[in-house]
């Protein structure tokens, strides 16, 4: 078998472009999918049109809450571009230099402040189907949050009002007394003098105004909780059910690695394999005594050069060893950028391995049932894109009878198990490595068992 | 003189199909055995189970020359084209467990002709050169049986020239080779016995001047004689 080995490695190293295609489409791939992962949606560029007067406020008992904020909360979730005027706006989307534009317009403050209506704006969108639905989804997220953020301010300031009406002072409001008394302080006021009333039909009165300031003071305090409900109704609480917390970016490292090591692997394994059978040399290295068909005719002294087990181990063995060096090369050298838990470089050795032996085996599968290396290598693609994508969907963003599909292919190919073997090595990610491992040998056997009937017969 | 190689009652079926009847025949050392038919007579099949490529349905191959043991140079030329001639040599030297294979390498190198063209990769050599490093691949073992797939099919007749030449010495010094070719000439000028095959049949087996004796009409050429003859048997 070394013999064999020696001779692809040499036939390896004189197809420099193979060995180019091979070292760099992965790379690339690895770092555009990495890139998808790890880095958030860019804010949209919207065009902001902001006709409230300068200084514009809504008052709220005594605070003003400046009608600017709600444009600053806007600018923060997009990439705003100010401009003067609606008719400008529409201008600027329809030459593409911004995908939307949202209209705030000059009465919003009055509409707010009447308590009868709410405030609207405008939001004016262009582009293809592609690009509203893109847009519609980033912009209604950063309106609700632009939304949660103003309404927060309005919620403040109403607090606070309803805090002085509880606890006396200066409303600030034309035509309200000035320190005047809380609706708080009105019970102890009213027992002192009750305590000193004769008993009597006054007394009784005084007493159920009482009752009545004690349970407004309770409730007009409840409402500041109830404002703060309001504003925020449902908070969220994360709890992960399954899996380590693993960080975007070293799961982005993850995904790039594995993808790395599927491609150059099946690629290699899937070529050596077809490259045999296209040179006619299969049959050269694995013909045996086969035309005898007596037992005792058999001569053991010339049995094949090598057996097809012999040959397709040799071909798993030389894609895995080349795509575990690459992808261990690529995860040393990512985790000068990212910080990786060095201290598991054992396990990271288990999973490349096992991941690496999976690959192999679905590769010289391929190559043994696909016969040319066109063909082996277009399979290999075909294969190998629609795994890695299938792999990354996450659960939810279809629907379950295709999610449960797409389980069923993944877990027939050594992608996500080889995805999960690795994560559970760099990011101690669940499943446990254990299970991912066992996972990956179980389909390198049966991928093993594929190539072997796809390699029965030489020619 | 016994035997390199015993054929008995061979037979070969791809599902209903029987490429191969019952075929029998020997061969001894020093012959130059041609195998001719029409074109899905079972030439190529008969070859691969002698040189242990596919499995017999039925039938014995035996001898010191069978299966593995017989040099094979089947009708498209077995070879890695990125690795030089000098290398393919080497490699299937170690391989077939040669003692000294760089001895080996230098004696093929220098029956083949090819020593110039040792250290060219095969992906550069013309047709010729390439069927003469398959053939030498064949031999690299030193087997006592040869086993050529239409190993002229591809090449001009200076070429053709040249591989008899090679093939010729071989059988002068005891090697014997089984050769497929739709060269027919090359049949009466080469060949020490003809075996005709038809339908998976074998319907003659002797000497080449045999069946033009018994089938020319007045020519003398071994062509004229192989069309006659299978005409006669309804082929």
């Amino acid at each position: 078998m070394r013999w064999l080995l020696g001779k692809d490695l040499l036939i390896l190293r004189r197809s420099r472009l193979l060995v180019g295609v091979l070292v760099v489409y992965p790379i690339a791939i690895a770092l555009l999918i990495g890139l998808a992962i790890s880095r958030s949606p860019g804010k949209p560029k919207v065009a902001i049109v902001d006709e409230t007067p300068p200084g514009q406020t809504i008052r709220v008992g005594s605070e003003h809450v400046q009608v600017s904020q709600y444009a600053d909360q806007l600018f923060s979730q997009v990439q705003p571009v100010h401009v003067s005027s609606r008719a400008r706006a529409i201008a600027e989307i329809k030459s593409g230099e911004v995908l939307a534009a949202v209209v705030i317009p000059r009465d919003i403050a009055t509409r707010i402040a009447s308590g009868v209506s709410q405030g609207s704006i405008e939001v004016l969108y262009n582009g293809n189907a592609l690009e509203q639905s893109l847009v519609q989804s980033q912009l209604s997220s950063a309106l609700a949050q632009a939304n949660l953020g103003f309404s927060e301010q309005i919620q403040r300031a109403a607090a606070q009002a309803i805090g002085v009406l509880l606890t006396g002072g200066n409303l600030g409001v034309l035509g309200a007394p000035s320190n005047m008394i809380g609706l708080g302080q009105i019970p102890p006021e009213l027992r002192g003098i009750i305590a000193r009333e004769p008993p009597g039909s006054d007394r009784k009165e005084l007493e159920r105004i009482n009752a009545f300031a004690e349970f407004a003071a309770q409730n007009l305090g409840l409402s500041k909780n109830v404002l703060s409900t309001i504003g925020q109704p449902i908070q969220v609480k994360s709890t992960l059910v399954q899996g380590r917390r693993t960080p975007l970016n070293t799961f982005a490292v993850v995904a790039a690695v594995s993808v790395s090591l599927m491609f150059v692997c099946v690629l290699l394994a899937a070529g050596g394999v077809a490259l045999e059978r296209e040179e006619h040399t299969l049959a050269r290295l694995a013909r045996g005594a086969v035309g005898n068909r007596s037992p005792t005719d058999r001569n053991p002294t010339h049995p094949a050069l090598i057996s097809r087990e012999g040959l397709l181990a040799e071909k798993l063995l030389l894609a895995a060893g080349c795509a575990f060096v690459l992808a261990l090369a690529m995860l040393a050298g990512i985790g000068a950028f990212v910080s990786l838990d060095w201290t598991r470089i054992g396990l990271w050795l288990i999973a490349l391995a096992f991941g690496a032996a999976a690959f192999g085996a679905l590769g010289i599968a391929i190559g043994a049932l696909a016969r040319e290396v066109r063909a082996a290598s277009l399979l290999a693609f075909l294969l190998s894109l629609p795994l890695a994508f299938g792999a990354l969907v996450p659960s939810g963003s279809v629907s379950r009878g295709l999610y449960d599909a797409i389980g069923a292919i993944s877990f027939a190919f050594p992608f996500k198990a080889a995805l999960q073997a690795l994560d559970a090595a760099v990011n101690g990610a669940s499943p446990g490595i254990g299970v991912s491992v066992a996972h990956l040998l179980g389909l390198t056997l049966v991928f093993g068992a594929l190539a072997r009937v796809g390699l029965r017969r030489l020619e | 003189m016994s035997s390199v190689l015993s054929v008995n009652g061979l037979a070969k079926r791809y599902g209903e199909r029987e490429a191969l009847r019952a075929v029998s025949f020997d061969v001894d050392p020093g012959e130059l055995v041609a195998i001719v038919g029409p074109n899905g007579a079972g030439k190529t099949t008969l070859l691969s189970i002698l040189a242990g490529v596919q499995h017999a349905s039925a039938g014995t191959v035996t001898g010191p020359g069978a299966g593995r043991a017989a040099g094979w140079a089947p009708q498209q030329p077995a070879v890695y084209a990125k690795l030089s001639v000098a290398e393919n040599l080497k490699l299937f030297a170690r391989l077939e467990g040669v003692a000294n294979p760089e001895a080996a390498v230098e004696r093929m190198l220098e029956q083949t002709g090819l020593r110039e063209r040792a250290d060219e990769r095969v992906e550069r050599l013309s047709g010729g050169n390439r069927q003469r490093v398959n053939v030498a691949l064949g031999l690299i073992a030193d087997p006592k049986v040869l086993v050529l797939d239409e190993p002229t099919s591809a090449l001009d007749p200076p070429q053709r020239e040249r591989v008899w030449e090679f093939v010729g010495a071989l059988a002068r010094g005891g090697t014997a080779v089984l050769f497929s070719t739709h060269h027919l000439g090359e049949v009466s000028r080469h060949a020490t016995r003809a075996i005709v095959l038809a339908d998976g049949e074998l319907l003659f087996e002797g000497p080449p001047a045999e069946l033009i004796a018994a089938n020319s009409a007045g020519e003398q050429d071994f062509e004229s004689a192989f069309v006659a003859f299978l005409k006669a048997r309804g082929h």
